[in-house]
């Protein structure tokens, strides 16, 4: 009751604060403060400054669960974190780094590349984007709260039942994980949405399918994965919520429940999760491969086939999760070859990048060292994954410390890698600087020689039987050195980390003087001044070729408009998409503290908020070409 | 020819500006969405409807009669709405408002005889939490009656927006939309009724 109470009075202010309740003074400065500005744009390049830090948070954080994690495995017999505790952090490492830390980090380049690299002027639904961030935003907010409210989710990322279940985790902690997932979750696919309308709705005339940029193409295809995996998740979680809420019996097998319901729905959306932290990777990998390899992307028709191949298997290999579950030789046989069979247009896909080089002229830049390092520790990793698509093999790896080297391989190989290319290669066009090189460079070195210390030992690790998720083991010699040598390469990572955040603090300090073309690039987001102004184009470019914007630099000409000057219409902000993901939050928090009358405020809330959205005009603003003159001449000046 | 164009405009009124179009396409793909949500919910039934744990069984509870009731006036709903949309095409706004009314009255007939339906099953001894049967029942006709809740707010909310502001192109994408998924719920009915009460019947 207390915290209805509480709730109703935050309501009542932010009402009175919206509304002009208070004085006039104080709701301009309000509205003109930044927060306010970040809280309300539709702008998508702020809404990708957002997601991207958001995901820089939660990776320091995600980050530090494993630096915990590492610290009680130094030697055996370590008493640093037991038990629940240790539970509690490996189940929020997993978590965090997953969907709070991988995905709001590609979230965040995709908003700020995506529209520029195929020549519009915002996403499709800009109202949207706002929301899926919020929802993202409180989602995140709303597990992580767990720490401080009662205990953090505990059952591992994967939350398999009955352990997930009121007997044996009674505690709030998987509820947290429930909700907060399910609202993010929300966000996600949204976001989604979102990517799939504006690549197909908003491209630039002449910019055909098959002239899209690598990244483009592997945001469309890892979001109509999103698209049709996240509904699983939110179904099994849906399920999960009425059984540990509402005494329902889906996974009670004493009242006819299976848990392998669970596992199915969990791995349905777990598996093509995983393609959509990788796919992604793959696209800024071809982007900055061929851009710092001064050619043009081999095999470029390939490379879309087999990136939608991937996309296509990703669903059709789920059981490989479950081969100990006892679904038969049958199943088990056929899920092996599925996902062996992804390793093809894979392999397609690091050949393209080796071609790509071969022959070009290379530019050791630290965005290209990270795609260096990233495709033979990628490789890696797709081959202890194809060893473990093998069943009666698996049989023998399951839950061992070769499957967590495994997927670390292809998350920080992979994914983490290709993000920190990203992030080198787009920070001009993100916010108008770079980034040092040099300390780039050591952030590259300690980064990778960190990483392959602390998991290419849990290969052994694993073979000589260690199982993971388990907070301690025998002192004997093989287990306590490898696993000695596994904690102090995460030093190194944590450095890598560290010199990035030195790094990114730096480049804030500097002046803001990068060239609309720093890298001298190939496709269109290095068409337009860095940081990219506010409508992206003047006028929207006439496409006529791939890499049209190294086309045009090659014969001398500028992009060709395909449009004459005119008014460019904006939408204009709106603080509705943050009261809505507020609205939920606190229906989240009531479900999770059973106080159903704060969950029952907290959705009409919404539901009121969505009426109010559906009844607002939103007729935007123009901005004229006089005013796009002016702001011409200001950047020239 | 000048006919011609005039009247193809007309028909796709809610695809008239960029905004319509992007809003179409983006509502289509959130029913890919919704169907992926419904059918990880029939998997989940079709595995535990046997698990009746001794309560009563499909055959002992479902009465078709009333089924066969709740879905002729859904699916009436569904003819309703696309008589709307024809209404709106041929901009008739006295026709929109009725035919809306109309829809959100056969819904409303609908969830009536589904709040009805589920009150008698209780009785029966046929609950939420007596069985996984139960669970799997109640959460999946559910979720479905929860979309036609929805769909009534929704539409509701419509109507009065189209009789104060008229049909333009920005309500006009509205009222396409809402009739839209007034349709995935009708499709998903008869899934339901195949899937849960006639594959019930024959056990």
């Amino acid at each position: 009751m207390a915290t209805l109470i509480i709730v109703t009075v935050a309501v009542l202010f932010l009402g009175a604060i919206l509304t002009g309740g208070y004085n006039q003074r104080f709701l301009d400065r309000v509205k003109n403060s930044v927060v306010w500005d970040y809280i309300t744009t539709v702008d998508h390049k702020k809404i990708a400054h957002l997601y991207y830090f958001a995901g820089i948070f939660y990776f320091v954080v995600g980050g530090i669960e494993a630096l915990l994690i590492r610290t009680q495995l130094i030697s055996p017999g370590s008493q640093f974190l037991t038990g629940d505790a240790y539970n509690q952090v490996i189940t929020m490492h997993g978590t965090t780094m997953i969907f709070f830390a991988a995905m709001p980090l590609f979230f965040g380049l995709m908003n700020a590349i995506l529209p520029l690299q195929i020549g519009a002027r915002d996403v499709a639904f800009p109202f949207l984007n706002n929301f899926g961030f919020w929802l993202f935003f409180f989602g995140a907010l709303l597990t992580n709260l767990s720490w401080f409210l009662g205990g953090a989710p505990d059952a591992g990322w994967t939350s398999y039942t009955s352990l997930a279940l009121n007997e044996f985790s009674p505690g709030p902690g998987i509820d947290y994980y429930v909700l907060g997932l399910q609202i993010s979750g929300i966000g996600t696919l949204i976001s989604a949405i979102n990517f799939i309308v504006t690549v197909i709705n908003m491209r630039a005339p002449g910019m055909t399918f098959l002239r899209m940029p690598m990244f483009t193409w592997t945001t469309f295809v890892s979001s109509l994965l999103i698209l049709f995996a996240f509904p699983a998740l939110t179904v099994g979680l849906l399920l999960l919520m009425f059984d540990r809420l509402f005494g329902s019996n889906f996974f009670d097998h004493s009242m006819g429940g299976s848990h392998l319901i669970w596992q199915h729905l969990f791995w349905i959306f777990g598996h093509p999760e995983v393609y959509i932290v990788i796919l992604p990777a793959f696209g800024i990998i071809s982007d900055v491969v061929s851009t710092f390899s001064k050619k043009r992307l081999f095999g470029y028709n390939s490379m879309v086939f087999a990136t939608a191949v991937i996309g296509f298997l990703g669903f059709m290999v789920w059981v490989h999760h479950m081969f100990t579950v006892g679904l038969g030789p049958v199943s088990n046989s056929i899920f092996g070859v599925a996902t062996m069979a992804i390793a093809v247009p894979t392999g397609i896909k690091v050949f393209n990048w080796l071609f790509t080089m071969w022959g070009g002229e290379i530019r050791f830049n630290t965005a290209m060292l990270f795609a260096l390092g990233f495709i033979p520790t990628f490789v890696m990793g797709g081959v202890t994954g194809v060893m473990v698509a093998l069943p009666a093999a698996d049989f023998q790896f399951q839950d061992s410390y070769f499957v967590v080297a495994h997927f670390h391989y292809t998350l920080i190989g992979g994914t983490v890698m290709a993000i920190f290319a990203g992030s080198y290669y787009w920070w001009p066009k993100m916010f108008g600087r770079k980034l040092n090189e040099t300390l780039g460079k050591w952030h590259f070195w300690t980064f990778l020689i960190g990483f392959h210390l602390t998991f290419l030992p849990q290969h052994w690790l694993g073979l000589f039987g260690m199982p993971r998720r388990v907070f301690t083991y025998n002192d004997v010699p093989a287990l306590a050195n490898i696993n000695l040598v596994s904690s102090i390469g995460v030093i190194g990572m944590a450095v890598g980390t560290l010199i990035f955040a030195i790094n990114i603090l730096q480049s804030f300090m500097k002046k803001a003087d990068a060239s609309a073309d720093p890298w001298n690039g190939r496709t269109l987001e290095w068409a337009v001044p860095s940081p990219a102004p506010v409508y992206n184009f003047k006028q929207l470019p006439l496409i006529r070729a791939f890499d049209q914007f190294w086309v045009s630099k090659q014969t001398g000409k500028e992009i060709e408009p395909a449009e004459p000057l005119g008014s460019i219409h904006m939408p204009s902000s709106t603080y509705l998409p943050f009261l809505m993901s507020l609205a939920l939050f606190i229906a989240g928090f009531g479900f999770i503290t059973r106080g159903f009358a704060m969950a029952a405020v907290g959705l009409i809330l919404f539901f009121i908020t969505m009426y109010i959205r559906s009844y607002e005009h939103d007729p935007g603003y123009h901005i004229e070409p006089e005013q796009l003159k002016g702001a011409e001449k200001e950047a020239k000046a | 020819m000048a006919q011609q164009e005039k009247t193809e405009t007309m028909e796709h009124l809610e695809s008239a500006t960029l905004e319509g179009k992007n809003k179409v396409l983006g509502f289509w793909l959130f029913l890919a969405a919704e169907t992926v949500l419904f059918a990880c919910l029939f998997g989940t039934y079709l595995a535990l409807k046997g698990r009746n744990m001794g309560g009563p069984t499909a055959q002992e509870l479902f009465d078709l009669t009333l089924v066969a009731v709740a879905t002729g006036l859904l699916l009436t709903s569904s003819l309703t709405s696309v008589l709307a949309v024809n209404a709106m095409n041929l901009r008739k706004l006295k026709g929109v408002i009725f035919w809306l009314v109309v829809t959100v009255l056969l819904g409303l007939g609908f969830l009536i005889l589904e709040i009805y339906e589920f009150i008698h099953y209780t009785h029966m001894g046929h609950t939420f939490v007596s069985s996984a049967f139960g669970s799997a029942f109640y959460t999946l006709v559910g979720t479905h009656g929860a979309h036609v809740t929805f769909g009534l707010f929704w539409i509701v909310g419509l109507i009065i927006q189209v009789a104060q502001r008229g049909i333009t192109k920005e309500t006009a994408p509205k009222v396409f939309l809402s009739t839209l998924y007034w349709h995935f719920i009708d499709v998903v009915w008869v899934f339901i009724f195949t899937l849960v009460y006639l594959l019930g019947k024959v056990g």
